[in-house]
């Protein structure tokens, strides 16, 4: 049986049609979420996609993350449930404290969208497992609010830890701190990453092919650390 | 009814790219000597009966949970007569 991957819809989400097309073509099962329905129907896994949650009223992520399905979901990412946020979804993960900093708006306030290029930092990670670490990826960018933030203690215990998963290569777009892409938390099982992985998952529509890695990664970490059985 | 008032400001070591704009805008309307400009929020609850400490907590509570982001947001509460 495939692994089921949640993909949670808020009002306002843009891209959870494409995130679930990505859990298909790598060989999962989608599954939608609903913001409103405090139940996570016995998925393995979570993808928080992109687009506007609520609006983006307030600051981005910042309602979302009260929504009824998210206290599941931070319950769930504690026990180790993996759970990668793409953009909005990053930001819900940094306003849910299940990812530390926060994302603002670009240095240059600008919105941005452009195919960017990326490092790879960390293959250790239940969403990253797939690439080799020094691999330069092609993924879509595209947000007005995609600085990432921290104090500098947090950067450095990032770095220091290896948590920085991806970083920004020949241009940072926002103004993040130190090239930061996307990050991990100390367990490896919660992922937020601002460019988008799932809109590089076939050749027809996509720069490159290189986002199904990610999805592609949290199969194979649902079977080698025995949460699913194939 | 009672008015609460919740200011939400970007700590200072945070950049703030849309109050930096505002004064590029200040210096083209002929307002010189800006040396720096800031956005921030203002929230103005108005609640119904009096404002006790428990009431009070209740409202630094969502100051601090809901209407700003202790990551990069300072805030401040204050109850308007």
């Amino acid at each position: 049986m495939s692994p089921r991957i949640g993909v949670v819809t808020f009002p306002g989400s843009l891209d959870d049609r494409d995130a679930a097309r990505a859990v298909t073509i790598a060989g999962g099962e989608a599954v939608s979420l609903w913001h409103a329905d405090a139940n996570l129907h016995a998925v393995d896994a979570i993808v928080l996609p992109g687009g506007f949650s609520y609006g983006d009223y307030l600051r981005c992520g910042a309602i979302a993350r009260f929504a009824p399905v998210m206290e599941k979901i931070v319950d769930a990412a504690n026990g180790g449930l993996p759970v990668l946020g793409i953009c909005n979804g990053f930001q819900i993960l940094c306003e849910s404290h299940l990812l530390p900093g926060a994302l603002t708006r670009n240095d240059h306030l600008h919105f941005i969208c452009r195919d960017q290029k990326l490092r790879i930092e960390n293959n250790s990670s239940a969403w990253t497992n797939s690439f080799e670490v020094g691999q330069e990826i092609v993924v879509p960018l595209k947000n007005g609010e995609g600085g990432y933030v921290a104090d500098e203690r947090i950067l450095d215990e990032l770095e220091g830890e290896g948590r920085v998963i991806a970083r920004y290569l020949e241009l940072n777009p926002n103004g993040s701190r130190r090239d930061i892409a996307g990050i991990t938390n100390a367990a490896g099982n919660v992922v937020g990453i601002m460019p988008h992985p799932e809109h590089a998952v076939e050749e027809l529509t996509g720069p490159t092919t290189d986002g199904l890695g990610f999805f592609a990664s949290v199969l194979t970490s649902l079977v080698t650390n025995g949460r699913v059985t194939v | 009814m009672a008015r609460v008032v919740v200011d939400v400001k970007l700590k200072p070591e945070i950049l703030d790219p849309q109050g930096r704009a505002v004064m590029g805008a200040l210096g083209r309307l002929g307002l010189a000597g800006v040396a720096d400009v800031r956005q921030g929020k203002q929230f103005v609850l108005s609640i119904d009966g009096d404002i006790d400490d428990a009431k009070l907590a209740d409202i630094n509570r969502i100051a601090e949970s809901l209407l700003s982001n202790p990551v990069i947001e300072d805030y401040t509460v204050r109850v308007e007569a």
